[in-house]
């Protein structure tokens, strides 16, 4: 994902629309007001939207100008309530809430300061040059990852794009392995080879990882397939952002998920903005992005990212659904990222408002919510927070120190992890020439 | 030994290693109910059923990368492209997800990925249906390729191909698809990196792969009855890994290196022999290394002139005369 960082910025336009932002959020979960309102619950129930969407979908684009999208489609989509969609939807009542233990609770707030704190850490050190590339930091937007991570049985799969710290760290990833790898040394999680974009670790069901925008999500379908051509009963969470859903092979994938019926949820994160493009200004879209799923016969639903209560709801019941009815469902979870596209992003507050940022930081940091919440509930004390923030940081920090003290690679692990024969030195691995340097 | 088609020695290949490995598939457009757009997964789909063997839309980016996702989860996709030239709207996945994620994850995950299809120009079907991208896949370390010429070839190349542990791109001819050869019953290997002396011969050498194998065959017997001359044909069979040895032993005894390639001359597998000659044969040569390959054009689609086009065997024994 290293596109130019030289996109002209256009003040005046996104300062007059950032507010009104993510289209979606704003207008079907609101996510800055009331991110975790009832309609979006109910926008969820309706995941069969095919039955009812039809007749709307033909209708000529002009004569459903955005504006109105919402209304339409939350009607189109409106199904018998469930449960949960009253007035004022209490997600933590939800069944994937509901039975979650005071300890499950802490740990997520434990793994999204986990992040934060590690990912300034490596911030410092960035503006420091200790470290090159690009750093996409997922800060904001640590919700999305560890209420995905916590909803993972074992058997499911997950992939994402580049800003992927967060997920690989929420899996269970070490932060000294993942530091060091930003680092490029050799004790790092890819050995120095792969660098932020590209963080793994199979073992944890975590594939990556990927810097190609959108070039992850067929990777996704493969590990849903590949699910299913198995018979595990899991499912595949493929990551993507909003810029990526206009890449053409989002909809191949769509199609192509359908198709096939395969257990696999896209979640999209939608944090408003493709890199410096607003979300209007690269998206052409009648309700959401999401929405376009309908055309290809795939479930799709909107929902609040900043409420790990209302994130968990939402795409548990998806990620249950694919695994049990290999039913594909592309969840848009509207979230925000406090800094630029990149570090590198030279007009990270340029194409958004300073205001607009400070208002999410205020209003709907995912962590803040969080303690607030748990504060509520009485599982945790200020003393408690307290004390696990002062932990991650420290554990950051150590991390740090092990990425500074650890070796770099050697000059021979150059030619290494290439060809899996030749680094197993089989019987194919020694017939030919494999590499050509002198 | 039973004579068979290049086809049906991809065929039984497949056949083979569907019934020895339950991990492995096939996946393509049209490789299923309609048996292959070139017949080559003929009678597959009604053996193995909807599970092994995979009709997919036209999508290419999207099923070479749901190999790849497959791949890594352990199982062994064979995808079917039906042109080579239609690889190019999914190279990301090949060259970034399948060539570069066992780098990039520090050899954690592996891509046991077969890609294969026809690669060759001379069918009049004009320039997007014509490419040979041997030469800028086997520029990505990571993949490997291969090019049969011969039925034999093909099945052992195949074979080792699907239970290789690395993506290889495998790429057969639509020219070669009815050509018939000996190849035996049941499963054999050919390792990849090896190439094979084709024709002995002591006065040069003609190094080649895929078709142009069979041109250059058909050269040395001309050179041989009209000239008195005896070409050695090396056919390298797979491109990278690439069997250096076999290609410098043949010119250290011939003394002379005409390069036959139907890749296009710039930048192609040519250049990379030339450059092998030239850095490690330098002393053994008596003459400059010559090449004979596709003309530097698009594939044109006029018939006579698409002919001129690719090398013959004529143009083959006028350029080596020419170097005596």
């Amino acid at each position: 994902m290293a596109r130019t960082l030289s996109l002209p910025s256009k003040p005046k336009q996104s300062a007059s629309k950032k507010a009104v932002r993510p289209v979606v959020t704003k207008k079907v979960t609101k996510a800055p007001a009331k991110a975790s309102k009832p309609v979006k619950r109910e926008v969820v129930k309706k995941a069969p939207v095919k039955k009812a969407a039809p007749k709307k979908a033909v209708t000529p684009r002009k004569t459903a100008p955005i504006s109105k999208a919402p209304a339409k489609a939350a009607k189109a989509v409106a199904k018998p309530a469930s449960p949960a969609s009253k007035a004022s939807t209490d997600w933590s009542k939800d069944p994937f809430n509901a039975k979650l233990k005071p300890a499950e609770k802490v740990s997520f707030l434990r793994e999204m300061l986990r992040i934060r704190r590690f990912e300034q850490q490596a911030l410092k050190h960035y503006n420091n040059g200790a470290m090159g590339g690009f750093l996409h930091l997922y800060i904001g937007q640590e919700s999305v990852a560890v209420g995905t991570a916590s909803l993972m049985n074992g058997q499911d799969e997950i992939i994402t794009a580049y800003r992927d710290h967060g997920h690989a760290l929420a899996v269970g990833m070490g932060m000294n392995e993942c530091m060091a790898e930003l680092f490029g040394k050799g004790t790092g999680c890819s050995k120095g080879k792969g660098g932020s974009m590209h963080f793994f670790a199979p073992d944890k069901h975590y594939w990556g990882g990927h810097g190609i925008v959108g070039g992850q999500a067929p990777l996704g379908m493969g590990l849903a397939f590949a699910l299913k051509y198995k018979g595990i009963k899991g499912c595949a969470i493929a990551f993507l952002g909003d810029g990526a859903v206009n890449q053409g092979v989002f909809s191949e994938c769509l199609n192509m998920a359908a198709l096939f019926e395969l257990p696999i949820v896209f979640v999209i994160e939608n944090n408003g903005y493709s890199m410096g493009t607003s979300l209007e200004r690269s998206s052409a879209i009648r309700h959401s992005l999401a929405s376009r799923a309908e055309g290809f016969d795939v479930d799709w639903s909107l929902c609040g990212g900043f409420d790990l209560y209302e994130l968990r709801a939402n795409l548990g019941a998806v990620m249950e659904k694919a695994r049990t009815k290999f039913r594909p469902h592309v969840l848009e979870v509207s979230t925000y990222r406090y800094y630029g596209h990149s570090v590198a992003d030279a007009n990270a507050k340029k194409y958004r408002s300073p205001e607009e940022i400070e208002r999410y930081k205020t209003e709907f940091d995912p962590i803040t919510l969080w303690e607030k919440q748990l504060l509520k509930e009485k599982v945790i004390t200020e003393d408690g927070i307290e004390k696990i923030n002062s932990e991650a940081k420290a554990e950051a920090a150590t991390a740090a120190e092990f990425a500074i003290a650890s070796p770099w690679p050697s000059e021979e692990s150059i030619f290494e992890d290439i060809y899996h024969e030749v680094d197993h030195q089989t019987e194919a691995g020694q017939t030919g020439r494999h590499f050509f340097s002198e | 030994m039973p004579v068979i088609t290049y086809r049906q020695a991809l065929n039984d290949a497949f056949a083979e290693e569907l019934a020895r490995d339950e991990n492995v598939f096939l996946m393509g457009e049209e490789v299923a109910q309609y048996n292959g757009a070139y017949k080559v997964t003929e009678g597959l789909w009604q053996k193995f059923g909807s599970k092994r063997v995979i009709d997919t839309p036209i999508s290419e980016a999207a099923f070479l990368g749901l190999g790849v996702g497959a791949a890594m989860m352990g199982l062994r996709p064979v995808v079917e492209l039906m042109f080579w030239s239609f690889a190019y709207v999914g190279l990301d996945q090949i060259i970034n997800n399948a060539g570069c994620i066992r780098y990039m994850s520090g050899g954690l995950i592996n891509v046991p990925m077969v890609i294969r299809g026809p690669a060759n120009g001379g069918t009049n079907v004009g320039a997007t249906h014509s490419h040979t991208p041997e030469n800028f896949l086997a520029n990505t370390p990571g993949l490997k390729v291969v090019c049969p010429a011969t039925p034999y070839d093909a099945k052992g190349l195949m074979i080792s191909s699907i239970r290789d542990n690395d993506t290889v791109c495998f790429m057969e001819n639509t020219l070669l698809y009815g050509d018939l050869g000996e190849v035996p019953e049941g499963a054999y290997t050919i390792p990849l990196g090896v190439a094979e002396v084709k024709r002995e011969g002591i006065d040069v050498s003609l190094i080649a792969h895929g078709r142009a194998v069979l041109t250059s065959l058909a050269a040395a017997e001309i050179l041989s009855v009209e000239h008195g001359i005896e070409a050695e044909v090396v056919d390298l069979r797979s491109i990278r890994p690439l069997d250096e040895e076999t290609i410098l032993n043949s010119v250290a005894k011939t003394h002379r290196a005409v390069l036959v390639d139907e890749n296009k001359p710039f930048c192609g597998v040519s250049s990379q022999i030339a450059a092998l000659l030239a850095e490690h044969a330098f002393d053994e040569l008596d003459a400059p290394v010559l090449r004979v390959t596709a003309l530097d054009a698009p594939a044109i689609y006029s018939m006579p002139l698409e002919k001129l086009q690719l090398p013959d065997a004529q143009a083959v024994v006028a350029k080596v005369l020419s170097s005596f």
